[in-house]
């Protein structure tokens, strides 16, 4: 770890300005992904700026929304009754999501912004365009089990390592930010961006952002979704795919879905033309599979993740079968 | 004698549960300084130019070592199983990737981490050897000990030629990190040309000797210290190059040093179970009784040293077959070198030969425990001797009867439970006997509190709390009487805390001082007018709660306590010493056991879930049956682990370790270990194997457990995964 300042404040336009002043500067949260980068050297801040006195903690229901402030921790809005009530898939999701210690540090703007454990991006030895621009991707011809088999590119096939963001995808959440040019909401499938050849660029914020909350729309849809993983072990793992799914039914025929994909792509992967292929079909084995055919329409595998493709058309059809039933 | 000891609790429980066990990294020293290990990039080339200027200007910075200025040591290892040629900045070449090739010195452990980073090597690559598969191996002399790497007994290729079922399979594992919670860690000072080394080690006299090479100094002048041990399971019974670069360095600084290895550098330079590609013929005869059994193993070691995992070792005994070759080839990689990981051989080996034993049974229609009792050994076919106690039958049926061996349908994939498959499987498990001499010492105080010291270690195994008990029953006081010490040097001789000996070899020694010191006390009564034993006999004593009694007449005694307080010094101290005997040229010496698993697969998804596991084991006399049902729990997690977890992930272009932590590095949560999940413990009287009659328990409870479990998957699923760790690519 090298050597860094630190600065806390309980003002959210001095924490945006100060980060937005220094190039160097970033936010510090529950700093579980943050500081382990710092230790590997993989970020090296000048100054941390410690966002924890902002009052961003709290879970709020309104009457169309809940509002997850984004210093609110994991386990706690994991816990809360309004999430399980309203967005089941996202308490799910978080409750699969690293360890009790981890979900009591971590926040739900840290979470969103965490960054990917494609382990030649942690480890400076070795090639990464995502750390180093332009310096190679050691990834794509490498140890390539948990990478992309969608939305890569020639520059970068990581993952984006997020549980909650796959469920929030299927509950279409919104980013609420403040920035130095003011405040902005992103829907969540808007908010993440792919590689391309810019694989250091991860979501649309600009420096200094902040994230202050995540808006969960209170629907019929999101009170049905689900979240599941597939992982090396029971617990404590990263998924080797997930899928976040939730489907309104009426009349015998499907009415909405929303399908989000994770584990195999850059960023949280909505399978959009999949949703669409759903909409309005009486829901079937047959009519599941079809969308996850459609769903790694343009998958490739690299060799070691090529399992993930068949893996993750059987969890899609596990799953909108579960949420179906 | 009881030949289940009583289930006590550990004697260093409540220190460690209270943290004031001190570990070797927590050794407080005067001036400590802090050292951090500078390692290579690339698996092989020399070392161009060092660019030690900005990691020496860094502040709090005492010393930056390179091969450029490190102090002279040997690097060579002179002799003895457990020592290693070591890369201690002698050279400018690089042999493997994380190799050691600069340490820094600063006045904190954050200063040095930094200033670490800051140490710039410029490297002229060369071609490296990366390939266990296609490398160019070469059969070592020995496979372990003095077994020769070629074995062969009978005939194997005419009698496989002639079998009427033939299983001709090749199974792999990976290589795995030993991964202790413990961190390597040493603390070393220097006083003149004396050097005390506080170490995390399981063998502080293997360590003082590889130190006393490296700094040509006499082993007298190195004093190791190790009181506690937060786990080892091979990684310690090695001094490695941290070790001797700690050590340097404080000579160096001409202050005392502090180096811990980060999480990461446990994945470098402190050895690892290396990979084997394993291929298992087996002939049969139609009812199943074996014929033939060839057992070739590949496994690699480094181009700088030799470690071979003898995974045939337990092929050449665990069946009664007539014919059978084994073969160990080594194959030079630019890598670390291996070494022992919890029963080494033994672990890798029974995955490969007790699944080909599942695959038997499936050809030829059995049952796969009865085609294990078709091929029991009665005796040992390799050594031709007769053992000296085993209770494998015991074991298979103990184990069977509990785990409920009799629910299961023998067609494989069929059996369901909902949606998922269910599948049980069976494996034999064996480990030997092993002993070395070893010695310890017994003071008897006016207090009549017995004092204990023996240079062992307790790697967290519960030697502590079982030497107290072997010192306490001979002696005859209670256990809370007696205090034990160990990990010094400066105690009586013992041998390295692996292979299982620890108990046979200290624990005899313990009992013999103990025995002495009780029969010199005795003597001291007898021949005391004071006392009221006075003039009677040795042979019609007994002692019990410290007090020395005629055992006919219980109400004549005297305590150690007054009869040391008569004595002169107050205390009286015996040494014991114990060693082998012959008993290894009559028996052949072996732990037995039995390991069953149950699984749930997800037919769809491939995930595998153990559901139940159950081992029984046959270990001669327990000691404390307590500590002993958690070495085998241990072990079988450890398998679990084997199973279905665990892999260290090396880039095949860049030979570099990518899963370096504990977050990519997988061993088993509590999710995955079944609450189902019991160790037996099935008596056994060995008169023949060693006085105090006890086999090793630390190992065996590994062994066959992941064959057990791939078993289990298979009958499951109908696949055979014949590759460790079993991922659920493998299943669908
Ligand atoms: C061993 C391990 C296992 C894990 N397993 C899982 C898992 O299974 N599934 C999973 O989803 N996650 C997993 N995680 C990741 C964990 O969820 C993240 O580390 C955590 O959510 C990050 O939150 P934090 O508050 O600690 O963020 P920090 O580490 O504080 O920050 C992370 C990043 O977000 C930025 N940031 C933080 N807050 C804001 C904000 N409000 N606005 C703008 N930027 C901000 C920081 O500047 C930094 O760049 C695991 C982590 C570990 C260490």
């Amino acid at each position: 770890m090298r050597p860094f300042a630190y600065t806390r404040t309980a003002s959210s336009s001095a924490a945006v300005a100060t980060v937005t002043a220094d190039r160097d500067a970033k936010f510090l949260a529950g700093g579980t992904n943050l500081i382990d980068l710092m230790k590997d050297t993989v970020e090296a801040p000048a100054l941390l700026v410690d966002i924890n006195a902002l009052p961003f903690g709290d879970i709020v229901e309104h009457r169309t929304f809940v509002r997850i402030g984004a210093l609110a921790r994991m386990s706690d809005t994991a816990d809360h009754p309004a999430v399980v009530r309203i967005a089941p898939a996202v308490a799910e999701a978080l409750l699969a999501s690293a360890s009790p210690q981890l979900r009591n540090a971590a926040t739900i703007g840290g979470n969103l912004m965490q960054r990917t454990r494609c382990a030649y991006f942690r480890d400076v030895a070795t090639a990464c365009n995502k750390r180093e621009p332009g310096r190679g991707c050691a990834a794509i011809d490498g140890i390539n089990r948990q990478h992309a088999v969608l939305g890569g590119s020639r520059d970068c096939i990581c993952v984006h390592p997020s549980d909650m963001a796959v469920a929030l995808l299927a509950v279409d959440a919104i980013v609420r930010t403040r920035g130095p040019r003011g405040e902005r909401s992103i829907p969540i499938a808007a908010f993440h961006t792919l590689p391309g050849d810019t694989p250091q660029i991860e979501t649309v914020l600009e420096h200094g952002e902040l994230i202050v909350a995540v808006d969960i729309p209170i629907s019929r849809l999101a009170s049905t979704s689900t979240y599941v993983k597939v992982r090396d072990r029971a617990s404590y793992e990263f998924a080797l795919v997930s899928v976040g799914a939730a489907l309104s039914v009426r009349d015998g025929k499907i009415a909405d879905a929303r399908l989000g994909l994770g584990g195999i792509a850059p960023k949280p992967w909505r399978a959009l033309a999949s949703e669409r292929a759903l909409i309005g079909v009486a829901p079937s084995a047959a009519a599941f599979e079809r969308a996850a055919e459609i769903a790694v329409g343009g998958a490739r595998g690299y060799g070691h993740n090529d399992f993930k493709i068949p893996l993750v058309k059987r969890l899609i059809v596990k799953s909108l079968a579960s949420v179906a039933a | 004698m009881n030949l289940v000891g009583a289930p006590i609790d550990r004697v260093d429980g409540r220190r460690k549960i209270t943290g004031t066990a001190r570990y070797a990294a927590e050794t407080p020293l005067p001036g400590l300084t802090y050292a951090v290990m500078v390692e290579s990039t690339i698996p092989a080339g020399t070392i161009a130019a060092v660019d030690a200027a900005a990691a020496t200007r860094a502040s709090g910075v005492i010393a930056v070592l390179t091969y450029e200025n490190a102090p002279k040591v040997e690097q060579h290892k002179v002799a003895g199983m457990t020592d290693r040629n070591l890369p201690l900045l002698q050279d400018r070449i690089v042999r493997y990737d994380r190799q050691p090739v600069a340490v820094v010195v600063a006045d904190t452990f954050e200063r040095a981490t930094d200033a670490a980073s800051l140490v710039r090597i410029r490297y002229d690559t060369s071609v490296p050897a990366l390939s266990l598969a296609h490398g160019s191996g070469y059969h070592p002399e020995h496979s372990h000990g003095d077994e020769p790497s070629v074995y062969e007994r009978g005939n194997v290729d005419a009698a496989f030629a002639g079998a009427d079922v033939k299983i001709d399979r090749t199974y792999t594992t990976p290589v795995e990190h030993h991964n202790p919670m413990e961190p390597h860690a040493t603390v070393a000072t220097w006083d003149g040309d004396v050097l005390t080394v506080y170490d995390a080690t399981q063998g502080v006299f293997g360590t003082r000797s590889r130190l006393a090479v490296a700094f040509g100094i006499p082993p007298a002048n190195v004093r190791v210290v190790c009181p506690f041990v937060g786990g080892g399971f091979g990684s310690k019974g090695s001094a490695w190059a941290h070790t001797v670069l700690a050590a340097m360095a404080a000579r160096a600084v001409k202050r005392p040093v502090k180096l811990v290895l980060a999480r990461p550098q446990m994945f470098g330079s402190v050895g690892y179970r290396p990979a084997t590609i394993q291929r298992v013929t087996l002939g049969a005869k139609r009812d199943g009784t074996l014929v033939s059994t060839l057992h070739e193993v590949r496994s690699q070691t480094s181009i700088f040293d030799e470690f071979v995992e003898p995974s045939a070792e337990l092929t050449k005994m665990l069946y009664a077959v007539p014919n059978v070759r084994t073969i160990n080839t080594v194959v030079p990689l630019n890598a670390a070198t291996p070494t022992f990981m919890r029963a080494p051989g033994e672990s890798s080996g029974s995955f490969a030969l007790e699944s080909a034993m599942d695959e038997l049974a499936y050809a030829v229609g059995l049952d796969p425990l009865e085609v294990r009792l078709r091929n029991h050994a009665d005796s040992d076919p390799s050594k031709q001797l007769p053992f000296s106690s085993k209770s494998l039958r015991e074991c298979y049926s103990v184990g069977a009867e509990r785990f409920g061996w009799s629910r299961r349908v023998p067609r494989a994939r069929s059996m369901r439970d909902g949606g998922l498959l269910v599948g049980m499987g069976v494996a034999s498990a064996t480990y030997p006997t092993n002993r070395s001499a070893a010695s310890a010492l017994v003071r008897l105080s006016s207090d009549g509190t017995a004092h204990v010291f023996a240079g062992t270690q307790d790697l967290g195994t519960g030697a502590y709390t079982v030497f107290s008990q072997v010192a306490a029953e001979e002696l005859g006081i209670p256990v809370s009487s007696v205090r034990f010490e160990l990990g010094d040097t400066n105690f009586p001789m013992g041998p390295v805390s692996g292979g299982s000996q620890t108990t046979a070899s200290v624990g005899n020694a313990v009992s013999v001082a103990a025995r002495s010191a009780r029969d010199r006390a005795i003597g001291l009564a007898l021949g005391d007018p004071q006392s009221s034993l006075h003039g009677h006999d040795a042979d019609a004593i007994d002692v019990r709660d410290g007090r020395i009694f005629l055992r006919d007449r219980p109400d004549v005694g005297d305590t150690y306590a007054a009869i040391l307080g008569r004595h002169p010094q107050g205390e009286i101290e015996e040494r014991g010493d114990a060693r082998p005997g012959d008993e290894k040229t009559a028996f052949s010496m072996h732990a037995f056991g039995a390991q069953f698993a149950e699984v749930r697969v997800d037919p769809e998804l491939g995930t595998v879930r153990v559901v139940k596991m159950v081992g029984a084991f046959a270990s001669g006399r327990i000691l404390n049956a307590k500590t002993a049902r958690s070495q085998y729990l241990g072990g079988m997690v450890w398998g679990l682990s084997m199973a279905l977890h665990e892999i260290t992930r090396t880039d095949a272009r860049s030979g570099r370790i990518m899963n370096a932590n504990l977050a990519d590095y997988l061993v088993p949560v509590n999710k995955d270990v079944p609450s189902d999940f019991e160790a037996y413990i099935v008596p056994e009287d060995d008169p023949n194997v060693n006085p105090l009659g006890v086999k090793g328990i630390g190992e065996i409870g590994i062994v066959g457990a992941a064959a057990a479990i791939a078993n289990a998957v298979y009958h499951a699923t109908g696949t055979r995964v014949r590759d460790l760790p079993i991922q659920p690519e493998k299943l669908v």
